[in-house]
């Protein structure tokens, strides 16, 4: 069963083959186009890596989590605007500012369950939208405009289209390791009991709320590394990157993918995205698709894209 | 008295209109197994929830050893030494046996802030897991997701996680509730063997294992006490043989 050579393994591997090589095709079949959606699906399906932390692992129901994109991506455009364009700066401000937001965000939504948990993290990105919306300095509701990627030291350049594209890749890869670190270790089974069971686990002697917090902040910091590489991607931030729809989005990916599963969420974004992609090609309804579709993954495949990889046998 | 484990002193807790626990007083000596009876709704489980935690008490106070453990919240009191199983049976469903009773462990190894070391691989948590394991005899189980135990094995892994933190005192709601004969049996055979090291309150609806086990019993009766004593006092007990015993054995007859 937990062999190397397991159908989801040998899937997993594929695809991070075809990722790996996809520029080299995109090169050799002039598809410039190509290169950038895979580059937005790598930089989502990060995002969407994080929010299964709390909502696959750690049974957080999180309606907010697109809130970190925008922090992660304003703190790159805000300081790109204000004349700092060193990645060494932006991007540490981007997390840190994500990470902060987790804590004050889940030291007050985690004291409440179920449908309130869902409402007040919905209502906290709402007001994080509204807030950024208000900007005007910074283009208000039309967004603003990334003059300048963020800079690093010589080699690294990232408006080099193909290198960007790889250090999303490696991010995301370094993501993954981190999640299948964390889920594993006595952190990640201490989350994983107080999603089974969160009374029992304070009757055994945890203090779960604390645990369940760091874990947050964890998924909310990593998901700000994700807005700041998808403002470098996009040269442009708008508070539309962090409406409410676009945590719907990532809570898709990784239901699609597979809930508690590390590399599930990153099925479930080549997934989603690949499907939007060529779904919206064939007609101005795709929606209609793809709910259906939806409706299908939760009906009869509670574990998902990688459920179902799990079941299939050899043979 | 005076080196009781437990203590209770004037414990009350209402719900509305409805007296819950009424000026409720315990006193269990260290190695003492002490049951708990009364019929339906007279406040047992209330009574085990503030005792371990989950419910705070409106009145009274709990000493446990040398502790006022009243207002303290349930993890303090685990890490005191105070293990309790419930009644409805609670694990981790979805987690395997042997990871439902090394996280009961791991809740007593120091914190769990530790993000990067394989902890299915740790030997400090599994090894003491799996002894407690085979002390309720669920070796061979150990792989499986609890969900896939039957109703008795759960009882059974409620008992190795209540053990796996090393407590000193153990609160066992109904235990044998929903067993089948054997395995009620087997409960009382484990619960005799515990004895003998642990001090443990038992509420408990099976007479024959609280006969069988209690030093001292105490009978609830709407949330009052209404005697406590050596079995043999409480089966003499006028009043509680109205209140209750006379009760379940017409039921039986």
């Amino acid at each position: 069963m937990s062999g190397a050579f397991t159908p989801r393994n040998i899937v997993a591997a594929l695809l991070f083959a075809a990722l790996l090589l996809l520029p080299l095709y995109a090169h050799f079949a002039n598809d410039r186009f190509l290169l950038t959606l895979f580059t937005r699906i790598i930089i989502l399906a990060m995002a969407a890596v994080s929010l299964n932390l709390i909502l696959g692992f750690g049974g957080m129901m999180s309606f907010g989590h697109a809130a970190y994109l925008g922090i992660g991506g304003y703190a790159v455009g805000i300081l790109a605007f204000e004349g700092v364009p060193s990645g060494f700066v932006q991007w540490p401000v981007a997390l840190a500012a994500s990470a902060l937001f987790a804590l004050v965000i889940g030291a007050l939504s985690l004291r409440t369950r179920g449908v309130y948990f869902i409402m007040i993290t919905l209502a906290f990105a709402q007001m994080a939208y509204y807030i950024i919306a208000g900007l005007a300095r910074y283009g208000g509701d039309d967004g603003l405009t990334i003059q300048k990627r963020s800079q690093f030291f010589a080699p690294i350049n990232l408006t080099d289209k193909v290198q960007f594209y790889y250090l999303c890749l490696a991010l995301l890869l370094g993501a993954l390791y981190l999640a299948w670190r964390l889920v594993n270790s006595r952190f990640g089974l201490a989350i994983q009991g107080a999603r089974s069971n969160d009374t029992r686990m304070r009757a055994i002697g945890f203090p779960t709320y604390r645990y369940k917090l760091v874990c947050f902040v964890i998924a909310g910091t990593l998901c700000g590394l994700a807005g700041a590489l998808l403002a470098n991607h996009t040269d442009f931030v708008s508070p539309a990157m962090m409406y409410w729809t676009r945590s719907g989005d990532l809570i898709i990916m990784v239901v699609l993918g597979g809930m508690g599963s590390v590399i599930g969420p990153v099925f479930g974004a080549v997934a989603l995205l690949v499907l939007e992609e060529t779904l919206s090609g064939i007609t101005e309804y795709w929606q209609i698709i793809l709910g259906p579709l939806l409706l299908l993954v939760v009906l009869f495949a509670r574990g998902g894209i990688d459920g179902l990889l799990g079941k299939v046998r050899h043979g | 008295m005076a080196d009781a484990l437990l203590q209770v002193e004037s414990l009350a807790k209402r719900f509305g209109g409805i007296v819950a626990t009424d000026d409720v007083a315990l006193s269990i000596a260290a190695g003492e197994l002490h049951a708990v009876i009364g019929p339906n709704g007279a406040g047992k489980t209330t009574l085990i929830a503030q005792l371990s935690g989950q419910l705070a008490p409106d009145a009274g106070r709990i000493r446990f050893a040398g502790h006022d453990i009243s207002a303290l919240p349930m993890y303090r009191r685990s890490h005191l030494g105070l293990a309790r199983s419930f009644q409805i049976t609670s694990l981790c469903l979805d987690l395997s046996v042997l990871d439902n009773v090394a996280l009961a462990v791991q809740a007593h190894a120091g914190h769990s802030f530790r993000f990067w070391r394989n902890a299915r691989g740790e030997t400090e948590l599994r090894q003491p897991a799996r002894s407690a394991l085979a002390r309720v005899g669920l070796s061979a189980r150990e792989h499986l997701p609890a969900s896939a135990l039957s109703h008795g094995e759960h009882r059974q892994l409620e008992l190795a996680m209540a053990l796996a933190g090393n407590p000193r005192m153990l609160l066992l709601d109904e235990p044998m509730a929903g067993l089948g004969p054997e395995e009620s049996a087997r409960m009382v055979g484990m619960l005799r063997e515990l004895k003998k090291e642990l001090t443990i309150l038992l509420v408990e609806h099976d007479m024959e294992a609280v006969f069988a086990l209690a030093d001292r019993i105490t009978v609830l009766v709407y949330g009052r006490v209404i005697a406590s004593g050596a079995p043999d006092e409480i089966r003499a007990n006028a009043q509680v043989r109205d209140a209750y015993l006379g009760e379940a054995e017409a039921a039986h007859g």
